[in-house]
């Protein structure tokens, strides 16, 4: 293999783990950024997520076959039904503290986390699931260079939520109240901004966006397990920090960047792939101490 | 006497353990402009804030075109018609006047043609906000802020404004400027209910004025009639004026 055919294969993997990781920031920043909250549980709404796309595809397949067919609508419902999901968490959970201490709700949200995840290691015995989806490795050859198509249609779902979203935060009237929360709370109960109904909104779509990461993941890794939201949620945490967190195009940047310096960090010499959670928490460490606001973010006085 | 607007009777109002207000009761009739005059800490805020239920009243009654509103979440009492303008303006930095305004209007994002008469008549109030629509909001001058604040408080064509401090930070003649402003809004049909500390100003716009003190109301009467009182002018006013 030459240098540019193993640039392209990381450029590859990059992109689809970076797809991962910036999905489930953006639900992270987003919260953050309404309700200054640090959301511990959004990598097990990714995981749940992955859980309820697998029953639902377990169904869909029947009808529509386990190809793109059935991912697609399979991955749509799911979406919907884990953003309701995070929409009853934060009424549950989050609501009635908003006005207490942030270290609070901070420590709710790690017990929402164990809650999640405990109770998917209940159901599912602590098992690993094949995911059922009948995608193969048909794709382009280039060289020594093999991109699947699930690879391409991943990168594409991912980019189509992306822009869909931007536009959503950037044009639409929710959207803007999204960003006016952020700013101000009182300032949009004063316009009429039913406030509670705006953070149920932002929750629904960062925990879709989340279960979209979660099914695409069990589709391309082929398996999924009650844990697999743990280390994404650090990972997405890391993403989010780097790009600034609270910042939305910063958790897209930041995801993609960090996928991309994992997978090529793999490449250097003496390092394997076991190393690249040391360079993904290595950087946060760093960023923390050195620049906490990251590449996208506001200046913020308030600490956590 | 014409019809009331407003109405408060006994309003009560808790910040912690703070007795922040202690029993207001004041009207506000329809077409008028109404104010509220103090020391800072004497509750004019506070009230304006239970008025708009972004604080909770303790005990007390507010009704707002003859239904009650005391318990109402701020979003619905927007939605009646009655609109705050906060102390410090509060509009969104980091924004856009245009989307500032597009804010001020959510309660009626629904009707475009409405949105676009407001935003007409907003604009021909303040030009300037016209020519700086595609601004960030932050980059806007202290008098041009207050014209936003007061501008995205109007998107809604509300009965009854309560304007907090709108003349704090400003040059004189800017001053001059918001308060003409104010008259204009009233002589279009926007009752009024304004809180100031530069009593001289607000006397000289308002036709019945209320004066507090630690949360109470200490004296009231038409603007003319406080404005001539020396003994009140002295105690309460600031006799510097």
């Amino acid at each position: 293999m030459t240098i540019l055919d193993i640039i392209i294969q990381q450029l590859t993997n990059g992109l689809i783990l970076g797809s991962f990781y910036s999905l489930v920031a953006l639900g992270y920043s987003m919260v953050y950024g309404i309700i200054k909250l640090l959301n511990f549980a959004h990598g097990d709404i990714y995981m749940v997520g992955a859980f309820v796309g697998f029953v639902i595809l377990s169904f869909v397949s029947t009808l529509l076959g386990d190809g793109w067919l059935g991912i697609l609508p399979s991955m749509i419902l799911a979406m919907t039904a884990v953003g309701f999901l995070g929409v009853l968490i934060q009424r549950i959970a989050y609501r009635p503290l908003l006005s207490a201490p942030r270290l609070s709700i901070l420590i709710v949200a790690v017990g929402v986390s164990l809650v999640l995840f405990n109770s998917v290691m209940v159901v599912t015995i602590g098992e690993y699931k094949a995911f059922p989806s009948g995608l193969g490795y048909e794709g382009i050859t280039m060289g020594h260079v093999h991109i699947t198509y699930t690879q391409m249609v991943m990168v594409g779902a991912t980019a189509v939520l992306m822009i869909a979203l931007h536009l959503f935060i950037a044009k639409t009237i929710y959207g803007k109240a999204m960003r006016a929360i952020s700013i101000d709370m009182d300032a949009c109960r004063l316009m009429g901004i039913d406030v509670n109904k705006i953070i149920a909104l932002t929750f629904f779509v960062g925990s879709s966006l989340a279960a979209a990461a979660g099914v695409m993941a069990g589709v391309y890794y082929g398996s999924i397990h009650f844990f697999m939201g743990f280390v994404i949620g650090l990972k997405a945490f890391t993403s989010a920090v780097i790009g600034g967190i609270g910042s939305i195009p910063g958790a897209m940047l930041g995801g993609l960047l960090l996928g991309l310096l994992e997978s090529f960090g793999t490449q250097l010499p003496w390092v394997g792939t076991e190393w690249k959670d040391v360079f993904a928490f290595g950087l946060l460490i760093l960023l923390l101490v050195f620049k906490p606001t990251g590449i996208l973010g506001r200046t913020e006085i308030e600490r956590m | 006497m014409s019809e009331t607007v407003l109405e408060i009777e006994g309003l009560q109002t808790f910040y912690g353990k703070i007795h922040a207000l202690r029993g207001i009761s004041l009207n506000v009739p329809k077409g008028k402009i109404v104010t509220l005059l103090g020391a800072n800490g004497a509750g004019k805020s506070t009230t304006l804030k239970t008025i708009s239920g972004l604080t909770r009243a303790a005990a007390g009654r507010i009704t707002f075109r003859g239904q009650e509103i005391t318990a109402a979440a701020p979003h619905a009492i927007v939605r009646m018609g009655l609109i705050h303008a906060p102390e410090g303006r509060r509009i969104f930095k980091g924004m856009t006047v245009q989307e500032n305004l597009d804010l001020g209007g959510f309660t009626n994002r629904g009707e475009r043609a409405e949105k676009q008469r407001r935003l007409q008549y907003i604009f021909e109030l303040f030009p300037i906000l016209s020519n700086r629509r595609n601004q960030d909001a932050a980059l806007l001058s202290g008098g041009e802020q207050q014209m936003l604040a007061i501008g995205r408080a109007l998107m809604t064509d509300p009965e009854l404004m309560l304007l907090d401090e709108p003349s704090m930070g400003l040059a004189p003649f800017l001053v001059q400027a918001i308060m003409k402003i104010i008259r204009k809004l009233n002589e279009q049909g926007t009752t009024i209910l304004l809180v100031e500390q530069n009593a001289k100003v607000a006397l000289r716009l308002a036709d019945y004025g209320y004066v507090l003190e630690t949360g109470r109301i200490v004296v009231e009467g038409d603007s003319a009639t406080l404005r001539e009182d020396e003994s009140i002018v002295k105690a309460y006013l600031g006799g510097g004026h």
